[in-house]
């Protein structure tokens, strides 16, 4: 059960004229995972999610969800899974739970069922202190929340979330990452895109970090902040001109030294040695520097030399 | 053929959920254009026309603009309401995360523009049946008429909703398409005491003519063998007009 594949693309290719928005990637997300699509605006996270659920043909290449090709029986698929897009579809002059009452009917859902799963979900997303308000009237992070619940509505083996906490506030965010945990909890499949590396590494089993269309390396977080860097990250803002006399030469295993402009960021098994020695070559210059774990953003500019956030 | 009747009635109830809300003000504008015609022309220019093609002026008017009330109906909900649920609310986004297709969204939309193609028809005939204009039994047959003069016009909006790129070009289709229709197609005036023999041909191309010359038959209560050809252009039409709408749907909702 739990090798069960539950997306499986190979090596699917998506053209909008002449740009090429997803280039040659394959996937595999087993059972059970909460899987992370981590890049930047434009890497074809969206792309990649249309084609899964079979809203965007793919120019090449096939992908089959729950073992059934999606370009044969888009419908079949898509009864068993669940969609939040990058932007809230809601009907804005109908409260949450006529929202969810339409939404059901899309999934066919009857009475008493219907009446059920709203209540449920009202509950489950916290929805109830509105209940009856026209949507208009609410927060974007109500809104957000609506939106995951109208994606849940048929009770999905599979759950797609497009940047789901893009724009939330902090505590908005913290509440909806422990409903995905809660969703893992009970065996559903989640597949969400973020451009956030703490989303993707407080949340994701598993995350594939994607860049021009092309999936560039695929792990759990930590195994590839292993791979690529070290466990530790020293921060420091230095001239190039300087920065051979700071580090040039230093008896000390660094796994990997970037910059970003004035930043330099040396990544390494324990930091507390090149801090004394970079002191030590400072001359009582106290240097302002940050010690720091690795994070999948660092996976992301080491890879690609480019930041997630700022992207493009 | 990836029609589903449930899921396309699932988009029908959407737009009626919606609707329920907002008839009040929905229904006014479009209700009272064709009343006011009625009054004004029927009542008002109709007191210097004795007769009109053997009837009194406003008894000739009347099931003209019952097949005008139920363009109006069918047609607003086909342009500004798709192309705002099309682009803006992005609704068909939504749908088509679930097992609904195009095919359904499309059939669910057309019933739904015949739903207020007949709730805008049926409130006119309602209003004439007031002032004793609705011959009974025979004017009843327009509620059978309702439907495909609204599926018609639908079909005709509806290609062009899904092939516009802005919300501006309605204003031509109004403009440079639906009132010449109404001024045009023997609403007003009978055309063929009016055209010569070739323009009578061109003018059989005018689409509101033929719910028009069927709605004048029921009125009168005398089918002549003409209703079939009004009846197989109305038909014929919108059928060929949906397949080419099936195929601009799947494009336009999916890429
Ligand atoms: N319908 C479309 N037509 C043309 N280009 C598109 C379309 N959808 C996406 N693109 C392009 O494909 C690339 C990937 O877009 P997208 O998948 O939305 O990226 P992301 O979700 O990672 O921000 C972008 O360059 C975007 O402009
Ligand atoms: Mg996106």
């Amino acid at each position: 059960m739990t090798s069960e594949i539950i997306v499986e693309a190979a090596a699917v290719s998506k053209r909008f004229g002449t740009r090429l928005a997803v280039d040659h990637l394959s996937l595999e997300i087993p059972a059970g995972v909460c899987f992370g699509l981590l890049g930047p605006n434009g890497a074809g996270k969206t792309t990649t999610l249309r084609m899964i659920y079979g809203v965007t043909r793919p120019s090449s290449g096939t992908i089959r969800v729950f073992g059934i090709d999606i370009a044969r029986d888009p419908r079949a698929v898509r009864s068993r899974l669940g969609v939040t897009l990058q932007q809230n579809v809601l009907i804005e002059a109908l409260s949450p739970e006529e929202n969810l009452r339409v939404f059901g009917r899309y999934h066919l859902l009857r009475e008493p069922e219907l009446s059920r799963r709203v209540n449920q979900l009202l509950d489950f997303l916290e929805l109830r202190s509105h209940e009856r308000l026209p949507v208009r009237q609410l927060s974007g992070g109500f809104q957000r929340r609506l939106a995951i619940a109208l994606s849940l509505m048929n009770q999905p083996e599979l759950l797609i979330l497009d940047e789901p906490t893009t724009g939330l506030d902090p505590a908005v965010r913290l509440a909806l990452w422990s409903r995905v945990r809660d969703l893992t909890a009970t065996g559903t499949t989640v597949l969400l895109t973020t451009h956030y590396m703490d989303e993707a590494q407080r949340l994701c089993d598993r995350v594939a970090i994607i860049s021009g269309g092309k999936v560039i390396d695929e792990g759990a977080p930590a195994a590839l902040i292993a791979t690529h860097l070290a466990p530790e990250t020293v921060e420091l803002d230095c001239t190039p001109e300087e920065e051979p006399i700071l580090l040039g030469g230093l008896a000390l295993p660094l796994r990997r030294r970037l910059r970003v402009g004035r930043r330099v960021m040396i990544y390494l098994q324990d930091a507390s040695s090149l801090v004394e020695q970079i002191r030590h070559r400072d001359q009582g210059d106290r240097r302002e520097m940050v010690i720091r774990p690795a994070n999948l953003e660092d996976v992301f500019l080491a890879l690609t030399g480019t930041s997630l956030e700022g992207g493009q | 053929m990836s029609l589903s009747i449930p899921h396309a009635l699932a988009v029908w109830r959407r737009n009626a959920s919606m609707y329920r809300r907002t008839w009040k003000w929905n229904i006014l504008p479009n209700f009272f254009e064709p009343v006011f015609y009625l009054f004004s022309l029927g009542i008002g220019v109709g007191a210097y026309i004795s007769e009109m093609s053997g009837a009194s002026y406003i008894a000739f008017l009347a099931p003209a603009l019952v097949c005008v009330a139920a363009m109006n109906g069918a047609s607003f909900e086909v342009t500004y309401n798709i192309f705002v649920r099309l682009t803006f609310e992005k609704a068909y986004d939504a749908m088509l995360t679930t097992p609904i297709e195009p095919d359904d969204v499309l059939a669910g939309e057309i019933l739904w523009a015949v739903t207020r193609a007949c709730i805008y028809g049926g409130c006119f005939y309602a209003v004439l049946a007031v002032f004793g204009l609705t011959p009974l039994p025979s004017s009843l047959l327009v509620f059978l008429l309702m439907p495909l003069a609204g599926l018609l016009f639908a079909a005709i909006g509806i290609v062009f909703s899904l092939r516009i790129p802005n919300i501006e070009l309605f204003s031509f289709y109004y403009t440079l398409f639906l009132t010449p229709l109404f001024l045009f197609s023997d609403v007003f005036f009978p055309l063929k005491e009016r055209l010569s023999e070739p323009w009578l041909w061109v003018a059989e191309a005018l689409p509101l003519l033929h719910p028009v010359r069927l709605a004048r038959a029921a009125f009168r209560g005398d089918l002549s063998p003409i209703v079939l050809w009004d009846l197989g252009y109305v038909l014929g039409l919108s059928l060929l007009l949906l397949a080419w709408a099936r195929r601009a749907a799947r494009q336009r909702l999916m890429n």
